[in-house]
């Protein structure tokens, strides 16, 4: 078993917002973070049966667009997934060699590939689905925040957010510290009511998603529409008076 | 704890990055694409671009599998079997083009309208149409025909723009926000942005649409709107508008036509033309003395109700008293719509008072004084912040055209064109109405080209490309009396019309990068017999069929001769002023693409192979006196070619001192400026150039300058349509051009100078309780407009797809989810799965377009997914009408523009027998390519790079 390090008052905690107000649904994170991640740290992020009967592969992202309620009330929620860095994971301590291992300097939970032996326990553990096993390689992988992006002194400062934030088209993705009360991330959390996933499981995601909301217009009252043949009266004084 | 493992941080991302333009859909993003050891490594957005500002699409970050696909062609190919067996036989470059050089140039000399040239979602359509009037055959379109030339022409004869390429929401100012038609589709990431910010700014986003997905399902309302109803819904809003007097009457009389006197002497020749006076100036009555005089006086009071008398006796109204008197009608009433529109009618009430609301309560005012054409001064520039953007909905009905007319006379009754909050021009536009020169088709020059474009804009029934008895000229029949409009050209209908060969038998038919045996065929199976179709003495109807494409398509076996094209990243293109540009409301752009790998197999850019061509053809322009090439490659010609003196591909850069912007000399550095300034060049304008351009002095003439239009006059927009009234004129008989009579009826009802809603054509002529469900098709964003979903990342978001149905109607017809299903219409059955959805008008069923593929298609496998559970709607749908009393079967388009009417459709769904499930049908015998498949069993691309380090 391995076990979380000891909280550092000081350290951060980094992690995404998801604005579920904004995501149309596009795959444009999915897709960006695979293109970036398979030759990046967890390289490669392999594909199975490509262009056969059953193409699939590893991704550190995935989105599920389906509707919640019936009739009227329903709506159509798209909702993008991915490892949460949760504060408390059990795919890190159910791990039997240290693979998987939460950092102490700013909570991103990584796998040593080096030392996972593919158990899978990790991706038992994992409620949200978080882990990808690399059949290939026989090793777990997942989302590392783009940790070979965030960290890249070779790019340019404001290019030092993951692919899956920079990639966002509708800008509905937020990289940052939620332990600084003060960043984008936090304030978003604060004024929109962001939401942790299954809270009562008890597994402190760090990722939070930000409800939809619904704009309204109010106008003032109007009166009925004229009947019969006075209807055009409104539109002559205006017209007429103008 | 065990010890942290050690990260690298810092790795460079590759070790060399060029910026070009990305072609994996047709929203023309900048984009960052990193090599490493010479193989690409990462594609990123470019944030200095305008069109994406650094974000990407899911098919933009899927460009490496486009680049690697198996599925590339990879050498000339000649068909040595049946058409249609797939059996070719590799060929040089040289002996290909020997080909089609020695037929072209008979077809030249003898007859060039036999030779047929249509592009699909090409990007250089100034090359390929100016190649095509070089030539001297009228018969050249691209896809706007099958795509959305109702919103194209709908706008540019209305406003003189358009939704999309022409136009854009302001997305920094808008308060409410209409979505009309339009779920996951054009544009890809602008749209995206946009939505973005309307969220941040907290304005209400409202998604009217039979289908909640995509951008809908963010809407903060979903209207489940009837397909082909939203011309009616939009005309009940206006009776809301007009009812409530919510009318901006001042912006009617600066910026349109609404006070122009109407000519009311039916059954005369002049009936419905404005009233002019002897110098051909439209004339309005002046309040203030009763006068009549010229609509363009300044500091006149023109009336926009009443009726007058003209000096000549005959009785006028002002064109807006013609649109008060016909939408206030009761006809128009929300209640009277509600049940047609399946919208409740007071939601439409709400709605329109929400328009009105934001648009007179609550305008946007920006301290940016401007001028304006007539010399007033304006401190502030004000807005109705009423923004509205509409596509395919729209597009893909009969009926199409009108209702978007529609949509821009709301914008215009609102006075939400251009201002502050509202829609957009993008630059170049405006553009005066019409837009441009008349197609070109019946002139000649002496050199053998044509004296214009193909595709042009004829601006009353003198410009038609017809015979003397009103018969169409060109093979798709754009521009007859059958498409007046027609500006796109009819791309759906040249197969078929190559086949029926009532009028002139074509030779040649070439097709550019457009799946014409397949998706991009309304009806494939009819693609298929046709392409293959032997005359008595065993020739194929349609003698010669020359192909290029990057991929192995469906289409590919089906041609004489297949010329491989590159990969976008394999080529140098240009994205030009003179075509589709991408420009914003922020000022004109435009853009090249440059190759960044150099290709591993025997292809060249098809805009190269073009340029070849016509050298060997020793064509006009393309060739100096002495019959020599002008020019050695696209990339030369994108730099030298001048189409008017000082104006050519590329706005940029120009003058010997790159300096000069839109018009100035050659400069041979051109090509370097673009690449330093990351392929593409923008030019900014002022603050006072931004709205109200149609009537902004500043902009006009900065544009005039530019050679973006010809004359800074003022550009005044029609809210009545005085050029749809002249074939509607003819239709009943007056004027010297005149139709053919099966035409009469039907062109004097769609060609109304005021927009109208009518019922789909196909709808008119089915049975509708046999046929009782609306049928359409939508695109996945990840896979929207783009070329190749065998990309082996995209077909793992998608590769199968399902037919959607309403809940409660499958459930009335005892359908559950993923049972199979049979559905059927007019022109056939097809066989797949349902899937159940809440959001979704009732009367309608939908799916994804152009997932289903031919078993063996795009070296997929050949159980692949895409062909055992995929399938396309188009085998349901014909790009012929029922046959009418005297047996003619008209084109399934808009009777108007021509566009195809894909959203016409009407369907019956059964569940399917035990023997009926399993596999989707039709499903088409297994195509096999033209070369060794090597498919790899896994891909680990990245993993060597890791390797490498």
């Amino acid at each position: 078993m391995t076990s979380l390090p000891t909280p550092d008052p000081g350290a951060k905690k980094l992690g995404l917002v998801i604005d579920l107000d904004t995501c149309v649904g596009c795959h444009a994170c999915a897709v960006n973070c695979k293109e970036w991640n398979t030759g990046g740290h967890a390289a490669p992020l392999p594909d199975y049966d490509p262009y056969g009967k059953e193409p699939d592969g590893v991704w550190f992202n995935r989105i599920h667009s389906y509707e919640a309620g019936c009739g009227e009330a329903s709506r159509t929620v798209n909702f993008p997934r991915s490892c949460l860095h949760c504060e408390n994971p059990q795919c890190v301590t159910v791990c039997p060699t240290g693979a998987s291992y939460k950092r102490v300097e700013d909570g991103i939970v990584l796998v040593d590939m080096d030392k996972c032996i593919g158990c899978k326990l990790c991706s038992w553990a994992c409620p949200y689905g978080a882990r990808e096993f690399d059949e290939l390689a026989g090793v777990m992988k997942k989302c590392t925040l783009c940790i070979d992006r965030i960290y890249n002194e070779t790019l340019p400062a404001e290019e030092r957010e993951p692919a899956c934030v920079a990639t966002c088209p509708s800008r509905a993705r937020h990289f940052g510290d939620f332990n600084d009360p003060e960043s984008k991330v936090s304030k978003l959390v604060a004024q929109r009511g962001g939401v942790e996933l299954m809270p009562e499981l008890g597994y402190k995601p760090v990722n939070r998603y930000l409800p939809p909301r619904q704009a309204q217009i109010q106008t003032a009252p109007r009166e009925r529409a004229a009947e019969g043949g006075n209807k055009l009266l409104r539109l002559l004084d205006k017209v007429l008076s103008r | 704890m065990s010890k942290q493992e050690t990260i690298e941080y810092s790795v460079p991302v590759g070790d060399s990055v060029a910026q070009t333009t990305c072609y994996m859909c047709a929203c023309r993003c900048g984009i960052k694409v990193h090599l490493k050891d010479g193989k690409l490594r990462y594609i990123e957005g470019n944030r200095a671009h305008p069109v994406n500002r650094g974000v990407l699409c899911a098919k933009g970050s899927a460009g490496i599998m486009n680049v690697l696909s198996p599925a590339r062609l990879r050498k000339p190919l000649k068909r040595v079997g049946e058409r249609g067996a797939g059996e070719f036989e590799e060929i040089e470059w040289e002996e290909a083009l020997s080909i089609i050089t020695a037929r072209l140039a008979k077809i030249r000399a003898n007859d060039p309208k036999q030779f047929a040239f249509f592009t699909g979602r090409d990007q250089s359509q100034s090359l390929t149409g100016y190649f095509a009037q070089m030539f001297g055959t009228l018969n050249f379109a691209a896809h706007g025909g099958f795509c959305t030339v109702n919103m194209a022409a709908a706008g540019l004869y209305s406003v003189g723009g358009a939704f999309w390429e022409f136009g854009e929401p302001d997305w920094e100012h808008a308060k409410i926000f209409l979505l009309i038609g339009v779920a996951e589709d054009h544009d890809s990431n602008p749209i995206k942005l946009g939505l973005g910010r309307l969220k941040e700014r907290g304005a209400k986003i409202v998604a009217i649409n039979p289908v909640r997905t995509g951008y809908g399902a963010i809407a903060d309302e979903f209207v489940a709107i009837t397909p082909g109803t939203d011309g009616l819904f939009v005309l009940a809003l206006v009776h809301c508008l007009l009812e409530e007097g919510a009318i901006d009457t001042e912006f009617l009389i600066r910026h349109t036509n609404a006070h122009y006197l109407v000519i009311d002497a039916p059954g005369t020749a002049e009936d419905g033309l404005f009233a002019r006076d002897e110098s051909g100036a439209p004339l309005c009555l002046d309040r203030a003395d009763h006068q009549i005089k010229p609509a363009s006086t300044l500091g006149a009071d023109p009336a926009l109700l009443g009726s007058v008398t003209l000096p000549d006796g005959r009785a006028a109204r002002p064109a807006f008293a013609l649109l008060a008197a016909r939408y206030s009608d009761a006809a128009y009433a929300p209640e009277a719509v509600a049940a047609r529109c399946g919208v409740p009618a007071a939601t439409i009430r709400r709605l329109a008072a929400e328009l009105a609301e934001i648009a007179f309560n609550q305008p946007v005012t920006l301290n940016v004084p401007w001028m304006d054409t007539s010399g007033r001064r304006h401190e502030t520039m004000q807005g109705r912040p009423v923004a509205i953007h509409a596509m395919r909905g729209i597009s893909a009905h009969s009926n199409g055209f009108q209702t978007c007319r529609a949509i821009h006379m709301l914008q215009m009754l609102l006075g939400a064109v251009d201002t502050p909050g509202s829609w957009r021009y993008k630059s170049p536009y405006p553009k005066p109405i019409p837009a441009g020169p008349a197609p070109g088709g019946k002139a000649f020059l002496e050199n053998g080209a044509l004296a214009g474009l193909p595709l042009g804009f004829p601006a009353g029934p003198q410009d038609l490309l017809v015979d003397d008895n009103g018969e169409a000229l060109r093979l798709d029949r754009a521009f007859s009396w059958e498409a007046p409009l027609g500006v796109h050209g009819m791309m759906h209908m040249s197969i078929a019309e190559a086949h029926k060969q009532d009028r002139y038998p074509i030779d040649t038919l070439m097709v550019y990068m457009a799946n014409v045996a397949w998706n991009s065929a309304m009806n494939p199976g009819e693609a298929m017999r046709m392409l293959t179709d032997k005359n008595a003495d065993g020739s194929y109807r349609i003698p010669f069929f020359i192909l290029a494409d990057a991929f192995f398509s469906e289409t590919v076996p089906y041609a004489d001769i297949v010329l491989p094209d590159t990969t976008y990243l394999e080529r140098y293109d240009c994205i030009s002023l003179l075509d589709r540009p991408i420009g914003s409301a922020h000022g004109p752009a435009d853009a090249i693409r440059i190759p960044v790998l150099k290709p591993d197999r025997d292809v060249r850019p098809f805009q190269d192979v073009l340029i070849d061509i016509a050298g060997r053809l020793k064509l006009p322009n393309f060739t100096d006196e002495d019959g020599a090439p002008l020019y050695a490659s696209y990339a030369d010609y994108m730099v030298r070619h001048q189409r008017k003196p000082g104006i050519g591909p590329l706005a940029g850069f120009r003058g010997a001192d790159g300096q000069a912007i839109g018009k100035g000399e050659v400069n041979g550095d051109q090509l370097k400026r673009y690449i330093e300034n990351g392929s593409f060049w923008r030019h900014h304008l002022p603050d006072e150039q931004l709205y109200f351009k149609h009537s902004n002095q500043a902009y006009l003439s900065t544009a005039k300058a530019m050679g973006l239009i010809d004359k800074d006059e003022p550009i005044t927009l029609h809210l009545y349509c005085e050029i749809l009234q002249t074939f509607r004129l003819a239709a009943q008989g007056h004027g010297a051009h005149q139709p053919p009579e099966r035409l009469r009826a039907r062109l004097e009802a769609v060609m109304d100078p005021l927009p109208i809603w009518y019922e789909p054509i196909e709808a008119t002529m089915v049975n509708r309780q046999e046929y009782p469900l609306h049928a359409l098709t939508q695109r996945p964003m990840a896979m929207y407009h783009s070329w190749g979903s065998q990309n082996a990342w995209l077909r793992q978001i998608m590769s199968e797809n399902r037919l959607y149905m309403n809940r409660e109607t499958a459930g009335a017809l005892g359908i559950a989810d993923e049972d199979w299903v049979v559905v059927e219409s007019r022109n056939g059955a097809l066989t797949c799965q349902a899937r159940l959805m809440e959001g979704l008008n009732p009367n309608s069923v939908w799916t994804w377009n152009a997932i289903g593929k031919r078993s063996g298609a795009w070296t997929l496998d050949q159980k692949a997914p895409e062909s055992e559970r995929g399938f396309l709607l188009n085998h349901l749908i014909s790009e012929y009408l029922p046959a009418d009393e005297s047996g003619h079967r008209a084109s399934n388009s808009d009777p108007v523009t021509g566009q195809a009417a894909w959203f016409d459709l009407t369907v019956r769904v059964r569940k399917a027998s035990a023997a009926e499930a399993g596999q989707t049908a039709p499903h088409p015998g297994t195509v096999h390519a033209p070369f060794a498949v090597h498919n790899p069993e896994n891909l680990r691309y990245g993993a060597k790079m890791e390797a490498a380090e």
